[in-house]
């Protein structure tokens, strides 16, 4: 086991997590700097979201060590971890993340709401990040009412609201076209990298993935980083 | 690698200059300068024509009739022609641009026979898959940097080039996901 490099915001190391019989991860590790890119690749079902899932504290893992900016998450409590969530992370998903009632700024700015902000801020925030993803004229329509591609800015708007250090996004453009899905990962790359935050990037498109600065590789719950591989 | 430089290269090269600089003059009669200077700025980038391509395949269409000289302008250095294009040469170019490109057929892949010999003599063949998904990755990266910082034709040329890497990839993914069977396949 190769330890993880210095300077790592995020890093996992053997961590193991079983359904039944089936091994979705079996030792993957991870590392991430601030301010990178990683994509996720392999194939169906080789356990890339699970890898995330872990990552993210959103699922434990039956073993293993995932330490974040020096804490250890796998000892952390249930409500430590959602509030590490909460301030530090953010989530990009393919599908269905908006908040079907509240308009797209009610939706950009509800993590900001959650966390106690007046409605006011929130949402000057809120439409300040509408506008760096160019989905400002959106504002009081409803998630029913825009494109797939403007939703999933909008929803990159809201991951971004609460200046997260990591973002964290599943197949975040497997609803859309080529086109569209590449004009959010132009938009998401930028303002990620505006703000140093890193992201964890899981795609099957190597055009997607040709948006990060390296990839892993997760084969039947193993990951391999293709940087020291080589 | 497969950096613009490499593949405006292989642009040009697969189409054909002679037909190109034809086509440039059909919108009016041009010197040689003039003409290199036009296909440099719209299909050469940083990979500019010679001028003594120019002026060999420029001597090679007025030999078949597709060009005549309209004036020479004489001056210090070497004179200037002004070249015009003929109705035969119209002509040409249309019958050109009608012609469709003959696909890239594709059947001969190194990497494909990479893989069988790795299975053959049971070496990791999914390593070498890997290997080659990261080296194609890292000339997609580049690409896609360009595409991004770049004008709309360096973005035509850059996708021209991530479509086909793209489309190596998806085999690639694919064979991965055969190789146990592709392994018996080929050692039986
Ligand atoms: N909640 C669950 N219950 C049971 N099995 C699960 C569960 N979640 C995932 N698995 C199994 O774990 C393995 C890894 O799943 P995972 O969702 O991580 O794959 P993936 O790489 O994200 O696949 P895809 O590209 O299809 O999204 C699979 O075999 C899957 O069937
Ligand atoms: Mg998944």
């Amino acid at each position: 086991m190769t330890t993880p490099p210095t300077g790592s915001l995020l890093t996992a190391q053997d961590l193991r997590k079983t359904y039944g019989h089936t091994h979705a991860l079996d030792g993957a590790g991870f590392a991430i700097h601030p301010g990178e890119v990683v994509a996720i690749m392999g194939p169906s079902g080789s356990g890339k979201s699970t890898l995330l899932h872990c990552l993210a504290g959103i699922l434990p893992p039956d073993s293993g060590s995932i330490m974040y900016n020096g804490r250890e998450m796998t000892s952390m409590s249930d409500g430590e971890r959602s509030a590490l969530r909460r301030s530090e992370f953010g989530f990009v998903f393919q599908f269905g993340q908006l908040v079907p009632e509240l308009t797209c700024v009610e939706n950009v700015a509800l993590p900001l709401r959650l966390n106690g902000t007046s409605r006011k801020e929130a949402e000057r925030a809120a439409l300040g990040w509408m506008e760096r993803l160019e989905v400002d004229d959106l504002k009081g329509k409803r998630p029913g009412e825009v494109s797939g591609g403007q939703g999933q800015r909008v929803a990159v708007a809201r991951a971004l609201v609460t200046g997260p250090r990591v973002l964290f996004a599943d197949e975040p453009t497997g609803a859309l076209d080529s086109f569209n899905g590449e004009r959010v990962m132009d938009l998401f790359t930028d303002a990620a990298r505006s703000t140093n935050a890193a992201v964890v990037l899981v795609t099957h498109e190597a055009r997607v993935a040709s948006y990060s600065d390296r990839e892993i590789v997760v084969r039947d719950g193993r990951s391999r980083d293709m940087e020291r591989a080589i | 690698m497969y950096t613009r430089d490499v593949y405006t290269l292989c642009i040009v090269a697969l189409m054909s200059i002679s037909h190109t600089l034809l086509g440039l003059l059909e919108s009016g009669p041009r010197h040689g300068y003039d003409l290199k200077r036009a296909f440099d700025e719209k299909f050469g980038h940083d990979r500019p024509l010679h001028y003594g391509q120019v002026y060999s395949t420029m001597s090679r269409l007025l030999k078949n009739g597709l060009v005549e000289v309209e004036a020479i302008e004489a001056g210090d250095g070497p004179e200037r022609k002004r070249y015009a294009i003929t109705d035969a040469g119209v002509t040409d170019v249309e019958r050109w641009l009608a012609t469709p490109q003959k696909p890239e057929e594709y059947l001969q892949s190194a990497l494909y026979t990479k893989v069988v010999l790795a299975l053959l003599t049971h070496r990791n063949a999914g390593d070498i898959l890997d290997v080659q998904r990261s080296e194609h990755l890292r000339s997609m990266r580049i690409l896609t940097d360009r595409k991004r910082n770049g004008d709309l034709a360096d973005q035509l040329i850059c996708d021209h080039a991530l479509f086909h890497l793209e489309a190596d990839l998806r085999w690639l993914e694919l064979t991965a996901a055969r190789l146990d069977r592709l392994r018996e396949a080929v050692t039986r």
